[in-house]
């Protein structure tokens, strides 16, 4: 059985693609080039971890918010500062759909088009802002303002339909909101996320998620809507929890472990059950169990 | 008996600047951190061990008795890890809890950092969530200037370090070997086990991955006790724990409420179905866990109950769709969405999930060919049990069990497009308010 799908090549090749800019192979200048400053934070994000590598994402993510994609410079200058060759920092790369390879456009705009919220109204918002700007997916319409993109289930489906622009969340569209949202975006007046901050860019939302804060964390509600529904009802019921006693009573009974991986339901638990198994391997047995 | 709904973690997402340590601790926040610095660290674990406290993450497995896998003579560092991935569809409850009280979680991970002996711990959070990174990274700053992490913590000897990180966009980034891998700084693929994380986990030592509810719930158990926690939930499920209900329901969102607690229950909270609409099929715990009808509407909503109808309690996400709903529109979705994310490391994954795109596609068309449904249950069983990671299993849960219960819709796919039979219209948030006015 072979897949002959271009989306899904089996063992897609980490280097092509990533080591130029163009089709004709030609870099395109980088803009802004990266400079010492920005040297120093991406090494400051390697500082961060017990081993160097583990700030690679990171990185990439600093390197989004000054270029506007992953360019090679950006993965030479990663792969410089942590010892790894340029292939090695773009199969990392390659693999991860917030990394973009094409210039992106000042905003981001994602649409869920994962099962519930499609159903509740994404698929049509997405065709409605497809329409609208002109565009499909992964494309930027022609002022250079919005980046459009279907993206996968969000975390926020009590929410649905959502759509998120440059990663903060716009809740409950209907199509018509959403269009607005964007023109208003194109149109540079200010935007509010509904449970987030306002809208600054996407290049800026890539910085704070490479680890700068931005002094936005202050903005938007803490919980609205759908997070407060149980909430709410417990309130105007009077339920609670029952009241913390005055000290945990720890008795000591202890479970078997026999009947923890009765109890534990998955394959996924399964496989974490087994774990008990190697300590007591590298102890030299040690566990008496 | 307790309440229908115990509000623990949600309770204090009402307050006024919910996500800052001041509000924070005017609600008690901190307070199980004060006591579990005095808490020797193999009490700690079995405190939570004798809790029953399972992980909320999916699977269920006992979190105190992950803690104690945990072989304290090993001398290389310790290192707990929170999966803050929160990617599975239909799964909503980490982020919420994060937006809104990110120090609950920052107290967890002090305290179970604690207990199994680790001085750095990461919460690996996806990537697709700013306003959450902002709020994570704001409570560790605040928890630092306030000494609750750093050198000395309340003057009890041990130190921590905290690490936000954020993910770049990966479903597979959750599981957790796969969650090591990308922490390292490489592909997220999914790592052969043994050697098990416990021993050889981040950095190839003994680390703990517990999923962001399962750690929030530690500093309620440490102030409650075990006989607290287990006066909620059922026998072998125990506690409190969120249901997110979502979809075609009047009041979808967070529900938390002792273990046990029923479909029929929570849509009742829930205001029920919206107008006119009744409940065609839903998923109890995210789309890899298989789907359910109306006929599940009682089973207790703990791992036993779901288990015992041959689904899973998952992550609790309940996606609940109406008759309005296709079926093979769904399912489509959901393994297109396998098939994207599927990491290619083993070929049962990587080429069933796109050879099930196929067919469904052309189901969803109403292009079917005789032999697909058979076809499709062939697939999922090379599929189940012979991939490398549960991804792959996930991926079959919702055609095998759609299957199951709608078996019909599928033999209707031969001849007529899920859109004739099911108008997509119908099925959104605003197709009512669109007729209404
Ligand atoms: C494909 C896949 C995705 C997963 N995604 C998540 C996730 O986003 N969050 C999570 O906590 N667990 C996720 N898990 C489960 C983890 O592998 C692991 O069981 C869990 O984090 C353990 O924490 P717990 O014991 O506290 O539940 C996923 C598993 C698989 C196979
Ligand atoms: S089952 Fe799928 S996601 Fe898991 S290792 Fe195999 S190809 Fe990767
Ligand atoms: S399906 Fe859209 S946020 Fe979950």
């Amino acid at each position: 059985m072979t897949t002959n799908d271009p989306g899904q090549s089996p063992l897609p090749d980490p280097v092509e693609g990533m080591v130029t800019d163009t089709p004709t192979g030609e870099e395109t200048p980088f803009d802004p080039a990266i400079g010492p400053e920005t040297v120093a934070e991406l090494r400051s994000l390697a500082d961060r971890y017990p081993e160097a590598r583990s700030a690679l994402l990171p990185m990439l993510h600093l390197v989004q918010s000054v270029q506007g994609r992953v360019t090679s410079e950006g993965i030479a200058t990663c792969a410089e500062i942590l010892g790894l060759s340029d292939a090695e920092v773009s199969a990392v790369a390659t693999f991860y759909t917030m990394y973009k390879r094409k210039p992106m456009g000042t905003h981001h705009v994602g649409v869920c088009t994962n099962t519930l919220c499609a159903i509740m109204g994404g698929d049509e918002i997405f065709d409605r802002l497809c329409g609208h700007l002109d565009i499909g997916s992964d494309e930027t319409s022609e002022d250079g303002q919005i980046t459009l993109e279907r993206v996968e289930c969000n975390a926020a489906c009590d929410f649905a339909p959502v759509m998120m622009v440059n990663w903060e969340f716009f809740d409950q569209q209907t199509p018509e909101s959403a269009i607005e949202v964007v023109d208003r975006l194109r149109a540079g007046e200010p935007v509010q996320a509904t449970r987030g901050a306002r809208i600054t860019s996407w290049r800026e939302a890539e910085r704070v998620l490479a680890g700068f804060e931005d002094g936005l964390v202050d903005e938007g509600p803490a919980a609205v809507g759908p997070s407060l529904a149980g909430l709410a009802i417990a309130r105007e019921r009077g339920w609670t929890a029952p009241s913390y006693e005055t000290q945990a009573g720890t008795g000591r009974a202890g479970e078997s472990k026999a009947q923890a991986e009765a109890e534990a339901d998955t394959r996924r638990a399964e496989s974490e059950t087994v774990a008990e198994e190697s300590p007591a391997d590298t102890k030299g047995g040690k566990g008496d169990d | 008996m307790t309440d229908t709904l115990t509000p623990v973690l949600t309770d204090n997402w009402d307050e006024d600047r919910a996500w800052t340590l001041a509000a924070y601790e005017r609600r008690g926040g901190y307070e199980a951190l004060k006591q579990a610095v005095r808490i020797d660290p193999d009490d700690l674990i079995a405190l939570v061990k004798d809790s029953g406290l399972r992980g909320r993450g999916g699977a269920g497995f006992p979190t105190g008795m992950k803690w104690s896998f945990i072989p304290q003579d090993n001398p290389q560092p310790k290192y707990l890890v929170v999966n803050a991935d929160e990617s599975e569809p239909g799964t909503c409850k980490d982020i919420p809890l994060m937006m809104a009280s990110p120090h609950t979680l920052v107290e967890g991970v002090i305290i179970a950092s604690r207990a199994i002996r680790a001085e750095k711990a990461f919460i690996y959070v996806r990537g697709e969530v700013l306003h959450v990174v902002r709020r994570l990274r704001a409570a560790v700053r605040e928890a630092y200037d306030a000494g609750y992490l750093g050198e000395d913590i309340l003057g009890s000897g041990t130190r921590l370090d905290i690490v936000v990180h954020a993910g770049a966009g990966a479903y597979i980034c959750g599981e957790e070997t796969a969650l090591l891998d990308s922490l390292e700084g490489r592909r997220g693929q999914p790592r052969l086990r043994p050697p098990f994380p416990a021993v050889a986990g981040l950095y190839a030592s003994p680390t703990v991955i517990n999923n962001v509810e399962s750690i929030a719930s530690v500093p309620a158990i440490v102030r409650g006790g075990v006989e607290w926690f287990g006066s909620m939930g059922s026998e072998k499920s125990k506690g409190f724990t969120i249901y997110s209900l979502s979809g075609h329901v009047r009041r979808p969102g967070q529900y938390e409420a002792p273990l046990g607690i029923t479909l029929r229950e929570l849509l009742d909270l829930g205001g029920g179905m919206r107008e006119g609409s009744e409940l065609k099929f839903w998923t109890p715990g995210g789309s890899s866990t298989p789907i359910l009808t109306a006929e599940h509407l009682d089973v207790p909503l703990d791992y036993e109950g779901v288990s015992a109808v041959g689904s899973m309690l998952g992550t609790k996400a309940l996606q609940v769709f109406d008759q309005t709903t296709s079926v093979i529109r769904a399912v489509l979705r959901w393994t297109e969405f396998y098939k994207h994310e599927s990491c290619g490391k083993c070929t049962p994954c990587r080429e069933g999930t796109w050879w099930m795109v196929q067919i469904l596609r052309r189901l969803d068309k109403g292009e079917g060919q005789p032999g697909d449904i058979e076809l499709l249950q062939d697939l999922c069983s090379n599929i189940l049990g012979r991939s490398f990671c549960a991804l792959g299993d996930g991926a079959t849960s919702p055609i095998t069990s759609a299957i199951e219960y709608f078996r019909e819709e599928f033999e209707a796919a031969m001849t007529t497009p899920s859109w004739e039979l099911f108008p997509p219209a119908a099925s959104t948030l605003f197709a009512k308010e669109g007729v209404a006015s």
